[in-house]
């Protein structure tokens, strides 16, 4: 048997090291992640924009959000305006003017949407006075038919209970 | 017995509501902001004559649909036969917009299922759709002799709205 030369390498440590080797080369494969976009700020501002609208294809779906073939359409459309030096009201007339007020998440307040706006107000309103309007006739109805006193016989009986409760403990 | 009777009450109303939302409005259907608007001009190469243009401009002075189809669309093929047969009565003139398609797969399309439009402008890459607030194929616009946009069909033609919108608006739009 040789001495054992902690510089002479055993074969499985050589394939070892080779392993790792290899391990090593295949990083060199990968390409360097490719930026979102060419125009940082442009994407940035796209997806303000877009986080604002609904996708029509998927409508719980922002057109941010969005995989539908119309909503990369539109993506580009607003990437484009955003080059172009349009401003973000602009760009938002420009949808809605050819999808409706339903492309915008926040409905602008106009004759039609107020109803929209102000009905949980107004539910929450007539809830209160349904509320209040319930409680004064509960007070007349207590009003107008208090509870009976007790007799003096009653009170004599309830007394002797509280009494007995009183000397079991 | 009568304090239940208001909840019960209320709960039929909500039931009769929410089932009435349910049942008939379709949330797919988003009204058109563009009735009663122009019909957004455009002026593109036809689907099987690239060389020849369409342009809505050119139509003034009459009544005309636009339909708008593609060949990857499902409720397309549904709609088609219906089309086809509206397109021999000859009433309206119909005019296809082949929406981000493949020119092949367009012509190939109509070559297998028949050709009810005059003619079919090409928009590859959906931008006139876009003008014209598309967003899901098939689409229908009936527009006047002003070139004004006046119905809007969102979903396959069929038979019934054919008879009961579309002919009836045609034809006042027609008198005027």
């Amino acid at each position: 048997m040789t001495a054992r030369n902690p510089l002479v390498m055993t074969n499985m440590k050589r394939l070892f090291v080779l392993f790792l080797l290899l391990l090593v080369a295949t990083l060199g494969w990968a390409k360097e992640a490719a930026p979102m976009a060419e125009d940082v700020a442009v994407e940035k501002r796209m997806v303000a924009i877009s986080d604002e609208l609904r996708c029509l294809v998927c409508q719980n779906e922002s057109l941010s959000g969005s995989h539908a073939e119309l909503a990369q359409d539109l993506r580009r459309e607003i990437r484009e305006m955003i080059k172009a030096g349009k401003s973000d009201q602009q760009i938002m007339d420009f949808m809605v003017d050819r999808y409706g007020d339903f492309v915008r998440y926040r409905p602008p307040m106009k004759a039609t949407t107020y109803l929209l706006w102000f009905g949980p107000f107004l539910l929450l309103a007539a809830a209160v006075v349904a509320l209040i309007l319930y409680l004064r006739r509960r007070s007349a109805r207590l009003d107008l038919d208090p509870q009976p006193a007790l007799t003096a016989d009653e009170k004599k009986r309830a007394e002797a209970l509280l009494q007995q409760v009183e000397n079991k403990r | 017995m009568k304090r239940f009777l208001i909840p019960l009450a209320i709960f039929l109303l909500l039931v009769a509501i929410l089932g009435y939302a349910l049942l008939n409005l379709d949330p797919r259907e988003v009204p058109s902001p563009l009735i009663g608007k122009p019909a957004p001009a455009f002026d593109l190469p036809q689907l099987a004559q690239p060389e020849q243009k369409f342009s809505p401009a050119s139509m003034r002075g009459r009544v005309w649909l636009l339909n708008v189809w593609a060949s990857w669309c499902v409720s397309c093929r549904e709609e088609h036969p219906v089309l086809v047969q509206f397109s021999r009565t000859g009433t309206v003139p119909l005019y296809g917009l082949n929406y981000k398609d493949a020119r092949a797969d367009g012509l190939r399309w109509l070559a297998q299922f028949g050709d009810p439009y005059i003619a079919s402008a090409f928009d590859n890459d959906g931008r006139v759709g876009i003008d014209y607030g598309v967003y899901g194929v098939p689409e229908t616009y009936v527009i006047d002799k002003a070139g004004v946009i006046r119905y809007k069909q969102i979903g396959p033609v069929t038979p019934e709205a054919l008879e009961k919108k579309i002919l009836p608006l045609v034809k006042e739009l027609e008198k005027s």
